[in-house]
Order: structure tokens, then sequence, then C-alpha cells
């Protein structure tokens, strides 16, 4: 029995070990491409003319999605909190409840997915397979440092614009908000936005959404990290992209709550 | 050119990915005017050695000297200038996809020229011609064909005007008669340059035509290094073997 328990221990012994050791390799390569890319990142020539390219692809590009995304949980909020609401009697608090609801957590959030998943994809798979064709080593044999060129342009891309996705989703989820609300209980968008701006402070509403540029960082940095290290041709490619979707979003989920807990104890 | 340095010195490199040894102390060196065509089977490390050659990869052991400087210690920017004297044709032509046939081209001129725009068309232009692919600059990598993409990044490789180039597989998966333009292409642009060039291929045919000496790699090491005559008189058994199956 001993030697049979022994001997199951050694096997889970070697099965987990070369998955922590990669997890290990994981963290450590993420770390060095981080010091890489700040170092790319600061120093001097800087690529102007990417960064917009990649401004339009993370910013205008995904603008149509998320404005969808905000405008559809507009519409949700304002269907559950009626019928919930109307049971207590309590429907004039739904504009605020709306406004209050969106711009502090699901329109950060709901951007933050979308761009993980479009944009986390797209970067993923785009220098995945840049690695898998030695354009990476192309552009590192033209004496360019691809950090600069391919990295720090998408980071930065992503952390400057998702706030203002984030703006455009809130915008559109209030529209559509207003919209659903109006249906079932006629009220005009300005008296809507005041009740619902009322209580709105500073503090509601600039760190949830500038908190979206940690969001950016997270999408911009995983996908990027994840595409730059491609290994195996077209299947890794297919791997890195949807290891940068999941990495990112689960890395969003998990930075929001400590975010959520710094915002509420740093602006009460 | 360049002093009296020779144009590449290897010496003693190994190169190991894992468990799997590629490179067993491999000595080579290339003079300015020479070709140098390294040859051997599937996965010898000869793409490796190339690699090696332009700092992609770092060496486990040995030295790598371009132009008398040993690469091993250099930092990035040292490193830099001296990619900025070699041109790599890869061995699919690694055309950046987002860019154009001619914003390929211009792609180091913009990063390491001051020329102005109008130079800069008219170098691409001029570069494009050479290779026979000026009509089609506005092109995407995509909508031209393989022999294309490879005649592309060759205009590409010789933008800055390199002293130094090496070519990974230049004909592998083309049409004898695309694979013969290539070729054709390579010995004109050795004879207007007079670069020191390494060429990594499998073409027995295409090496000889192209070559002043070549290079049989097996198991990690030059077996044989010389004029073809030189392999054509060996006795041994694998580099007869190699000639009888490529030629």
């Amino acid at each position: 029995m001993q030697s049979a328990l022994a001997k199951l221990n050694s096997r889970l012994a070697d099965f987990e070990a070369p998955k922590a050791l990669s997890l290990f390799e994981w963290f450590g390569e993420l770390g060095n491409f981080c010091a890489r890319l700040a170092k790319a990142a600061i120093s001097p020539p800087y690529e102007g003319r990417e960064l917009v390219r990649q401004l339009d692809e993370v910013g205008s590009k995904s603008l149509p999605l998320v404005a969808l995304a905000g405008a559809a949980t507009g519409v949700v909020l304002s269907l559950q909190t009626y019928a919930s609401f109307s049971r207590f009697g309590a429907q004039s608090l739904l504009p605020a409840v709306i406004v209050h609801s969106l711009v502090e957590e699901s329109g950060p959030i709901v951007t933050g997915l979308i761009v993980a998943g479009r944009v986390g994809a797209g970067i993923g798979a785009e220098l995945g397979s840049m690695r898998v064709t030695e354009q990476i080593d192309a552009i590192e044999a033209s004496a360019v440092n691809p950090y600069k060129y391919l990295v720090a342009t998408r980071v930065q891309a992503c952390i400057l614009m998702l706030p203002l996705l984030t703006l455009a989703a809130d915008a559109c989820g209030i529209l559509m908000g207003w919209l659903t609300n109006t249906l079932t209980e006629p009220t005009s968008l300005q008296l809507f936005l005041e009740a619902g701006t009322k209580t709105l402070t500073f503090n509601d509403f600039l760190p949830p959404t500038l908190k979206t540029a940690v969001f950016g960082l997270i999408v911009g940095l995983i996908a990027c990290f994840q595409g730059m290290r491609t290994r195996g041709g077209t299947e890794g490619v297919g791997r890195a992209a949807t290891s940068s979707v999941v990495l990112s979003s689960l890395g969003i989920v998990l930075a929001d709550v400590l975010l959520v807990r710094l915002i509420l104890v740093f602006f009460p | 050119m360049e002093g009296h340095a020779p144009a590449i010195v290897v010496e003693g490199l190994r190169k190991s990915f894992g468990p799997q040894r590629v490179l067993n102390g491999v000595n080579l060196r290339v003079e300015y005017g020479e070709t140098l065509s390294v040859l051997g089977r599937s996965g010898t490390g000869k793409s490796v050695l190339l690699k090696l050659i332009v700092g992609l990869l770092k060496p486990d052991a040995g030295s790598i000297a371009i132009q008398g400087r040993d690469i091993a210690g250099l930092s990035l920017d040292q490193l830099n200038g001296i990619r900025k004297k070699i041109g790599f044709l890869f061995q699919q032509a690694a055309l950046y996809d987002s860019l154009t046939v001619g914003e390929n081209v211009a792609f180091p001129l913009k990063r390491h020229t001051s020329m102005s725009a109008a130079e800069r068309r008219d170098r691409v232009r001029e570069l494009l011609k050479q290779v026979g692919m000026e009509e089609h600059q506005g092109k995407m990598p995509s909508q031209i064909s393989g022999g294309m993409q490879k005649r592309v990044g060759l205009a590409r490789a010789l933008a800055l005007d390199p002293n130094i180039l090496l070519f990974d597989e230049p004909t592998t998966g083309l049409d004898p008669i695309t694979a013969g333009e290539i070729e054709e292409l390579i010995l004109r642009m050795q004879e207007q340059r007079r670069a020191a060039s390494i060429v990594v291929t499998h073409d027995l045919h295409g090496a000889k035509t192209i070559s002043d000496r070549l290079a049989l790699v097996h198991e990690g090491n030059v077996l044989i290094e010389g004029a073809f005559e030189d392999l054509e008189s060996s006795q041994d058994e694998f580099v007869s073997r190699f000639l009888r199956q490529g030629s």
C-alpha cells in the first residue's frame, strides 16, 4: 500500500514539475519582455507613424463594436432595473442607477473585455504570424528594434484608446438606457441626464474611466507577449490568438477586483 | 574594402536547442568579392548559421567576427550598426505583409538614411528595377508570386548598399526557370558589388553556378570546404552520396 502511494506521489510530482516550471518560465519571460519593452518605449527615436496606425487600428476600428456593446448593456440595465425597481415603486431612481452602474463598472469592464477579444486576438495572431513567417527576424536584421516598432506602439495605442472607448461605451449605454426607459415611461433626455448625474461626482467618473488604461496595458502587453513568443507554424498562431484573449480577459477581471478596491480606498 | 579584415570569420561555433546540438564547432571564413555556398541536408543548422551571423540568435560557444569585430560583446546599437552593412534574404522572403512592395523596400531606407521622400522614391524605383519588379510597386505581398516575393526581398536586402549578403535558400520552392532567374540576379548583384556572400541552399546545381567555394555541413560541422571540383574528388562516402543525389 505504501509503495503504491509512493508510486502515485512520484507520478504526481513528475506531472506537476514541468507545469510549475513552465509557469515560472512564463513569468520570467514576461518580466524580461516588460524590461525590453520599457527600454524600447522610452528611448528615441519614436515610431510616431506606426503609433498613429495602431491608434486607428485599436481605436476607430473597435469603436462600432464597443458602442454596440455599451448600448446593449444600457438596454439590459434599463430593462432589468425597471422590472426590479417598479416592484418597490422606486422608478425615479432608475436614471441614477443606470448612469452610476455604466460609468463606474459596466462601461469600463465591457469595453475592456470587448477590446481584449477584438484587439487581443488581432495582435496575438498578427505578431504570431509575423514571428512564424520570419517577418520579425527580418525587422531585427534590418537593424530596427521590433520591441520599439511592433510592441511599444501597440501597447501605447491600447493604453491611450481604452479610456476613450470607455467614454463611447458609457455614452451609448446611457443613451440606449434612456431610450428603453422612455418607451415605458416617457421622459426627456435632459431630465433623464439631470436625474442620472445629480449624484455623480468627479471621483465616481474619472478613476473608473482611467482604470481602463490599465486594462489597455494588460491587453497590449499580454497579446504582444503571446504573439512574439509564438512557435510552431499556423497552429502556434492559433494558440497565440486564443491565449491572448483568454489571458488578457482573465487579467482584466482580476485587475478590476484590485482596482475597484484601490479606487474605493483612495477616492471614497 | 573595409581595411584588410575578412568579411566574415566564424570559429568553433556551437549551438544547441534543448538537447539537440545543431552546430558543433563550425569554422568558416568569407572574404570580400567571394561567394560561399553552404550545403547540407535539411535540419543541419544552415539557416541557424546565418541567423547567428546576423545576431538573431546567440551562440553557445565560439566566435563570429564581422569585418574584424567580434559580435558577441556588442550592445544592441553596435550590433545594429553592423546589421546595416548586411543584406539578408530570408527563405520565404519575409516581406512585411501590411506594407506594399514599395514600402517594404523603403522600410530600411526610411529608418537608416536621411533621404527625402523624393530621393527615397527614386531609390526604391531603382532597386525594384534592378530585380525586374518596378511595375509591382503598389501591390501587397499577398498579390505577387513566391518568385516575385524573393525578388522584392532581394531588393529590400540591397537597399542600404550592404557589403555582406546572406541568402537563405533563395531558390527553394521555385520552378526551375524562376530559380535560374534568381540565381542570375544574385550573380549580377555579386559582380556589381563585390560583396561577401553566403548562400545557404540545397540546390547543388545553383550553388555550383553562383559560388566560388562550397561548404558541406554534416552532423553540426563543416565536413568539406572548397571548390566544386574538391568536393567531386572527395573520397568521403557522405560527400559522394550528396553530390550523386543532388545532381
